[in-house]
């Protein structure tokens, strides 16, 4: 049973980081109809971007002051202003291929320029332990928690306690009525996005040490945050945050008391029964089309 | 315009005769993907020899040239590859590295009846009467004996857990030394699984806690290495952890940290040994591509210098021939100082030659043990 502590710990820290993740791709989904399948590339990104500052001299607070400052304007509005918005006129589908493209030239530009091997990459939290509950619990685990969550509390106060989360909503929810009552959907829509470049950046902070830097690193990263995002409800931010905590968590239990050769198959399986029973999400809202 | 068409005839005949007189080898590795630190290593030692064996004549009066293809880290593209570097008749195939890789593709080089020098490591793969097949490596048949025999006796473990990577390599070295475990009594009280390129291993290691081992016996790839290495000092694992190769190569040590350090393993290659021939060798290496190389970039460097003494020994450059040249023969350091260290090959294409015992002491390799060549 003290194993199970150890394991919750591990899998809700892994799964924040998931979630952090998950919460992009409803972000960019409910204002732009935008899946990025670079997402997890986006999470890849700044660890390469804080290295690269650390080469040239950078301290590590400053890289990752940069690190950010540079995800912000490469994937956030250099996302938006040169692949979301010349494709989505074109439509969801030759954009949501835009970005599979855009994850294959991330993923190869980061080899080429830096290397095919995993780099070590250091850790804001200290090494260490604390004890939980007469258990010993890995500081980083715990670090890693409580930074994920408070980033989501962060973000959730914004979207839901101030007047520029609620514009943000109107201009999600309905862009035409949002603009008719003053709301300046655009720049709200290009606010999303920062704020999805910021979250990919924590992201790669947080789990780059526990990972390692790596190009393709992006891939897992990607398909697990895609697959939480889409078991919490794409459309809802508190499902995604929800999905991806629960991916964490059944996949560390799956492993311990299932087995760790299936691992991998337990959150598919997971995401079957959830498009089969509840296609919209665990906490999704049902959308429906007229034709 | 008939002169310069007569010019440029006769440039391209040139051209045409200097090609004939190269030799030419194909190298299919991992250069990216999950295995991209072995493939690299692997590439940088082969151009390193080739550089030196060049810049001293080449092989028998004839250079070297070779061509790097990336098998993605992925047995399809690996055969893939290998079918087009075949096409192009290569002297000598090189690699992959990683035993699935090789598993594949060795059918092929063998119907070309082409030599092929790899990388990998699984017992199977000179066992299925492959003339073509080489090793640049000991195989699982020989190290995981020397590793049981290590835990048995030496850390006196009477219980172990055995964390594998669920591909061929893995699975070859974990039915080995299960085997090699239950002569010795020694009892298997946990047995994981774990996938390439896993990136979380907490869930494995709580499992390994929970089993509470002796000692707990550590194979999979460089990269997870890393990641269970820090994992288990993350949660206070603190039996001796033990592995063979991948669990102690310099990369891992680079990429873990301090979480290496008290790892031990079995190597047949490092560039720590105590041999003057392999210390020169990392010197050179160093200097040329500034970073340290794992047992890999040892692996490729051989895998040149094992052409060269195969085709010095028939005495002349026949693709067809290198095989039937490579059985049996001993290479003596002596006389070919490129091969670093004695080494013999038998009917199977497995070596034999010194192996070593080291552990990470202060993020170094340290050789505890030399093991003599069997033979």
């Amino acid at each position: 049973m003290s194993n199970l502590l150890d394991l919750l710990i591990a899998g809700l820290a892994t799964g924040a980081i998931y979630a952090l993740v998950a919460v992009g791709f409803t972000l960019l989904w409910q204002t732009s109809q935008t899946i990025n399948f670079a997402q997890g590339e986006f999470v890849m990104l700044p660890a390469f971007l804080m290295l690269a500052a650390m080469h040239v001299g950078a301290p590590f607070w400053l890289a990752i002051l940069l690190g950010i400052l540079l995800s912000l304007i490469l994937l956030g509005l250099g996302f938006k202003l040169l692949l979301v918005d010349p494709m989505l006129r074109h439509g969801v589908l030759p954009l949501a291929i835009a970005t599979m493209a855009l994850a294959i030239g991330l993923k190869e530009a980061v080899k080429q320029f830096f290397s095919a091997e995993a780099s070590p990459f250091p850790s804001i939290i200290p090494a260490g332990d604390i004890s939980i509950l007469g258990r010993t619990v890995s500081l980083q685990s715990i670090g890693v928690l409580v930074l994920a969550i408070a980033v989501v509390v962060a973000l959730t106060t914004l979207l839901n306690r101030s007047s520029i989360g609620h514009q943000m909503q109107a201009a999600a929810q309905n862009p035409t009525v949002a603009r008719i009552i003053g709301v300046p959907v655009e720049r709200m829509i290009l606010l999303t996005f920062l704020i999805n470049a910021f979250l990919v950046a924590i992201a790669s902070l947080l789990i780059t040490p526990i990972y390692l830097a790596k190009f393709s690193s992006g891939e897992v990263l990607g398909q697990a945050a895609f697959i939480a995002a889409i078991v919490g409800g794409f459309n809802q931010v508190r499902g995604a945050i929800a999905g991806g905590l629960l991916i964490g968590v059944v996949d560390n239990l799956a492993a311990a008391y299932v087995s760790t050769q299936y691992r991998a198959a337990v959150p598919m399986i997971l995401l079957i029964a959830i498009i089969l029973f509840r296609p919209q999400g665990l906490m999704g809202r049902a959308e429906e089309r007229t034709v | 315009m008939k002169p310069i068409i007569l010019a440029g005839a006769m440039l391209a005949a040139l051209c045409a005769t200097a090609q004939a007189q190269t030799i030419k080898l194909a190298n299919v590795a991992e250069l990216s993907g999950g295995g991209a630190t072995v493939g690299t290593n692997w590439k940088n030692g082969i151009d390193l020899a080739i550089e030196e064996v060049n810049a001293k004549g080449g092989i028998l009066g004839r250079k070297i040239e070779v061509t790097h293809a990336d098998s993605q880290s992925n047995p399809g593209v690996a055969r893939a590859q290998v079918q087009k570097a075949l096409d192009g008749e290569p002297y000598v195939l090189l690699g992959p590295g990683y035993s699935g890789s090789v598993k594949v593709t060795a059918p092929l080089a063998a119907e070309a009846g082409i030599a092929q020098i790899m990388g990998g490591e699984a017992a199977e793969l000179t066992q299925a009467g492959n003339k073509f097949l080489f090793r640049t490596s000991f195989g699982q048949q020989s190290s995981m004996p020397k590793v049981a025999k290590y835990m048995a006796e030496e850390l006196k473990a009477k219980s172990v857990a055995v964390v594998w990577v669920n591909n061929d390599f893995g699975k070859g070295g974990r039915d080995v030394i299960l085997k090699e475990f239950a002569k010795r009594n020694v009892k298997v009280v946990a047995d994981l699984s774990t996938e390439a390129g896993q990136a979380d291993f907490a869930a494995d290691v709580s499992k390994v806690k929970a089993a509470a081992p002796d000692a707990v016996f550590v194979y999979v790839n460089e990269e997870e290495s890393a990641r269970i290495l820090k994992e288990l000092k993350r949660q206070g694992v603190t039996v001796p952890l033990m592995g063979e190769t991948t669990l102690i190569g310099q990369k891992v040590v680079e990429l873990a940290g301090d979480a290496a350090n008290g790892a031990r393993g079995h190597v047949g290659l490092t560039t720590d040994a105590p041999v003057d021939l392999v210390k020169a060798f990392r010197e050179r290496f160093v200097k040329k591509y500034n970073y340290v190389p794992d047992h890999n970039g040892l692996k490729g460097y051989l895998s040149i210098y094992m052409i060269k003494a195969a085709t010095e020994k028939m005495g002349k450059v026949d693709s067809k021939g290198v095989a039937d040249a490579l059985h049996g023969l001993t290479i003596s350091a002596a006389k070919e100082p490129g091969i670093l260290m004695d080494v013999t090959f038998d009917q199977n294409g497995d070596i034999d030659r010194q192996g070593f015992l080291v552990e990470i002491v202060n993020g170094k390799q340290v050789v505890k043990e030399v093991l003599p060549k069997l033979n």
